[in-house]
C-alpha cells in the first residue's frame, strides 16, 4: 500500500474538516480527491503531507507510520495550487532546492545536482528556461517547474493540491493529459485534489468523492459515474433530475413517475427520491407508458448534445439531453407537449 | 512635439500644473534645502581648521561614540524584534494579533519626552526599580544604559512596520514548500524567508538607524547631560549652542546632516528595490504558447 490513512479527524475551531476518514492508495496508483470547497479534501492532502496535524488517526506511507513524522522527513512531493515557487530563485535553483538543503552526508555534489536538475527540466520540457525567474514564466510553465521541484527529492508519494486550478481551460487540458502520460511513465503513487469532476474522471485510476469531511464514495471513475453510492455523489457528478416521492410495498412513487423498487418490500412508506441524468430520458411527441409529460420551454442547441428544458406537469423543471440526430428527427419547438420516459432511474431512500 | 494629438483634456491645465509644482518645490527649498545649506555654511564660517577642531574635540568624539554605541545596540535588537513580530503577525492568526499591531505603533504616538520620563519613573533614584538596581551597582538613568533603552524605545516600530506588510503579502506557501522539500528551520529562514524580505528589512534598518542617531527628546530626559559621558551628538549640539559656540554646534550638527543625506540616498535606492520585489509577486506572465507543440511530440 502506497498511502494508507486510518480514522483521520480534524477540527478547525467549530468547523469539523474531517470526520473519521480512511483511505488506501495502492503503490503506483493515481487517486483523485473530488469534492466541493470545504469538503475536507485539501485538509486530507495536507495531513498526508505533514503540513497539518490530525486530531486523531494515522498516516502510513509505504508501510511506515508517518503520523508523528515532520513534513521534512516524510519524503513526499507536494505541488501547490498557486505553485509556491521561490520567487527570488531561478527556475534551476528552485528545482535544485530539495537537493541543496539535504544534510551534507546525503547531499549530491554540484555536478550531480546539475545533471539531475537538467534531467528534470527536460522531463517537464523547460530546460531552456533554467535561468529565468518564476515571474517570467506562464502559469502552466510555473506549475511544471513546481512539479519538477517536487520530483527532485525522489519522493515516495506525490501530492497535488488543485494542480490546474489557477490555469485557463486550454492549458489545463494540455497539462492534464501530460500529467497522465508522466504518471504512466514513472508510476509514482499520487493523490491530487480537485473540484472539477471532469478532471478527476479523466485523470485518475480511482476517485474518492468527498463531502462535509467524509468520503462519500471511493471507486473507479466508472463506479462513481454508473453506480453512485449516495445522492450527493450523483448530484455532484453532473446535472441530474430529482423526483421526490416515497417507496412502499416494492414500488417507488415519485409524482407522475412510478417504478418497481423490490428492495423495499415493506408496506410502510418511506420518503425517497428518484434521480435521472438528462441523457437518460427518451423524449417523444406521442404518449408513452410513463405518464410523465412536460411542455418544452427552451432549447440549447450548442455542442454535440442538444439540451432541452421542460416544465413538467408535476410542477418541476426537467432537463433532458438528446443527440443532434435524435433532436432533428423529433422536430419540436418551444411550447410543444412532450412525453418523457426515463430509461434509468436511481432511487435513494432517505434515512429515517 | 505631440504631432497634433491633443492631450489637454487628459490632465489639468498647464498653468495649474506649474503652479502646484512651484509651490511644492518652494516648500522643499525653504524648509529642507536652505536649513541644510545654513548648517554647513555656519559650520565652515571660521574655516576648515575650526571645523575640524570642533569635531575632534574629546567631548564631541565621546558623543559620537555614544551615539554609534546606542545605535549599534538598538538597531540589531530592532531587527530581532521586527522579524519576530513580522513572523508572528504575518504567518499566524492568534488572539491579540490586532493589539500587538497597535502596540507596535505606540512609540510613534507617544511624545519622546514622555517616554524618557517613563524610564526615569521606572529606573530613576526615586523610581520603581531604580533604588534596587542602584543598590546592586547598576545605574540606568543618567548613564549609558538609560540612553540605550530610550533609543531602543523610540526606534522600536521601524523594522516591524516595514517587514509585517510584506510578510503578510507573501504568506506561508513558500515556507511550506521548503519544509516539504526537506529544509530545516534555519535553512528555511536563510534561503526562503530572508531573501524575500531583505529589502524591506534593510529599509526598516535605515529608518531605525536614522531615528536612533537623531533622537533628542527621550534621550535628553534620561541623559543627565554629563559631558564626555552621557551626551549623544544631538545633545552635544544643544550644549554647544547654549554656550554661544554656534560654529562648533553647527560643525557637530553637520555630522548629523551628513548622516541624513546618506540615509536619504540609501532610502531612495532601497525603496526602488522594495517596489521591485513587490511587483514580481503578482501578475503571471502571458501564457507562452509553443510548449504545446513540443508536448505533442
Amino acid at each position: 500500500m502506497g498511502i494508507e490513512v486510518r480514522g483521520l479527524s480534524k477540527r478547525f475551531g467549530q468547523f469539523q474538516a474531517l470526520k473519521d476518514v480512511s483511505l488506501g492508495v495502492a503503490s503506483g496508483e493515481l487517486v483523485a480527491l473530488l469534492g466541493p470547497s470545504g469538503s475536507g479534501k485539501t485538509t486530507l492532502l495536507r495531513i498526508i503531507a505533514g503540513l497539518d496535524a490530525a486530531d486523531a488517526g494515522s498516516v502510513i506511507l509505504e508501510g511506515e507510520d508517518a503520523t508523528d513524522r515532520n513534513a521534512r522527513d516524510r519524503r513526499v512531493g507536494f505541488v501547490f495550487q498557486h505553485y509556491a515557487l521561490f520567487r527570488h530563485m531561478s527556475v534551476f535553483e528552485n528545482v535544485a532546492f530539495g537537493l541543496r538543503v539535504r544534510p551534507r552526508a546525503t547531499r549530491p555534489d554540484e555536478a550531480d545536482i546539475r545533471r539531475r536538475v537538467k534531467q528534470l527540466l527536460e522531463l517537464v520540457q523547460l530546460d531552456f528556461m533554467a535561468d529565468r525567474r518564476p515571474s517570467e514564466l506562464s502559469g502552466g510553465q510555473r506549475q511544471r517547474v513546481a512539479l519538477a521541484r517536487a520530483l527532485a527529492v525522489e519522493p515516495k508519494v506525490l501530492l497535488l493540491d488543485e494542480p490546474f486550478g489557477a490555469l485557463d481551460a486550454r492549458v489545463r487540458q494540455e497539462l492534464r493529459r501530460w500529467l497522465r502520460r508522466l504518471h504512466d511513465d514513472i508510476h509514482l503513487t499520487s493523490v491530487f485534489v480537485t473540484h472539477d469532476q471532469e478532471e478527476a474522471l479523466e485523470l485518475a485510476d480511482r476517485v474518492a468523492v468527498m463531502n462535509h469531511g467524509v468520503i462519500e464514495q471511493e471507486g473507479t471513475p466508472e463506479d462513481v459515474v454508473e453506480r453512485p453510492a449516495t445522492p450527493f455523489v450523483i448530484s455532484f457528478l453532473g446535472t441530474v433530475n430529482i423526483f421526490h416521492g416515497r417507496v412502499e410495498g416494492g414500488r417507488g412513487i415519485f409524482g407522475p413517475l412510478a417504478v418497481e423498487y423490490p428492495v423495499h418490500a415493506d408496506p410502510q412508506p418511506r420518503t425517497a427520491a428518484a434521480y435521472t441524468r438528462p441523457h437518460e430520458f427518451d423524449v417523444s411527441k406521442s404518449e408513452t407508458g410513463s405518464g410523465l409529460w412536460a411542455v418544452l420551454e427552451e432549447i440549447v442547441a450548442a455542442g454535440a448534445m442538444v439540451r432541452l428544458e421542460l416544465a413538467g406537469a408535476h410542477g418541476g423543471l426537467i432537463h433532458a439531453e438528446l443527440g443532434r440526430d435524435q433532436f432533428d428527427r423529433l422536430s419540436v419547438q418551444p411550447g410543444d407537449r412532450l412525453y418523457v420516459t426515463p430509461r434509468k432511474v436511481r432511487v435513494f431512500v432517505e434515512n429515517p | 512635439m505631440t504631432s497634433g494629438v491633443r492631450r489637454g483634456h487628459l490632465s489639468e491645465p498647464r498653468l495649474v500644473r506649474w503652479a502646484i509644482t512651484t509651490v511644492a518645490l518652494a516648500f522643499v527649498a525653504l524648509f529642507l534645502v536652505v536649513p541644510l545649506v545654513a548648517v554647513f555654511a555656519e559650520a565652515f564660517s571660521k574655516g576648515f581648521d575650526a571645523y575640524r577642531s570642533a569635531i575632534v574635540e574629546p567631548d564631541a568624539l565621546a558623543a559620537l561614540r555614544l551615539t554609534l554605541l546606542a545605535a549599534a545596540i538598538a538597531v540589531p535588537l530592532n531587527v530581532l524584534f521586527g522579524l519576530a513580530a513580522g513572523w508572528a503577525v504575518g504567518k499566524f492568526q492568534f488572539r491579540g494579533r490586532q493589539l500587538l499591531l497597535t502596540l507596535i505603533d505606540l512609540p510613534f504616538a507617544v511624545s519622546p519626552v514622555i517616554s524618557g520620563l517613563v524610564f526615569v519613573l521606572l529606573f530613576g533614584r526615586q523610581g520603581w526599580f531604580g533604588p534596587w538596581m542602584i543598590d546592586h551597582g547598576f545605574q540606568v538613568v543618567f548613564a549609558v544604559p538609560g540612553i540605550v533603552l530610550a533609543t531602543i524605545f523610540v526606534s522600536f516600530p521601524f523594522v516591524a512596520r516595514e517587514v509585517i506588510p510584506i510578510m503578510e503579502a507573501i504568506g506561508t506557501e513558500e515556507e511550506e514548500a521548503a519544509r516539504v522539500l526537506g529544509a530545516g528551520g534555519l535553512q528555511l529562514f536563510l534561503r526562503v524567508t530572508l531573501p524575500n524580505i531583505k529589502w524591506a528589512l534593510l529599509y526598516g534598518v535605515i529608518l531605525a538607524n536614522a531615528r536612533a542617531m537623531g533622537e533628542f527628546g527621550a534621550v535628553s530626559v534620561v541623559s543627565g547631560h554629563i559631558r564626555g559621558l552621557t551626551n549623544t551628538l544631538p545633545l552635544h549640539v544643544e550644549i554647544l549652542y547654549n554656550e554661544y559656540n554656534a560654529q562648533a554646534a553647527f560643525a557637530v550638527a553637520s555630522l548629523l546632516g551628513c548622516l541624513a543625506i546618506v540615509t536619504l540616498v540609501l532610502k531612495a535606492v532601497v525603496e526602488t528595490r522594495v517596489q521591485g520585489a513587490t511587483r514580481t509577486m503578482g501578475a503571471p506572465a502571458a501564457e507562452v504558447m509553443g510548449w504545446e507543440s513540443k508536448s505533442a511530440v
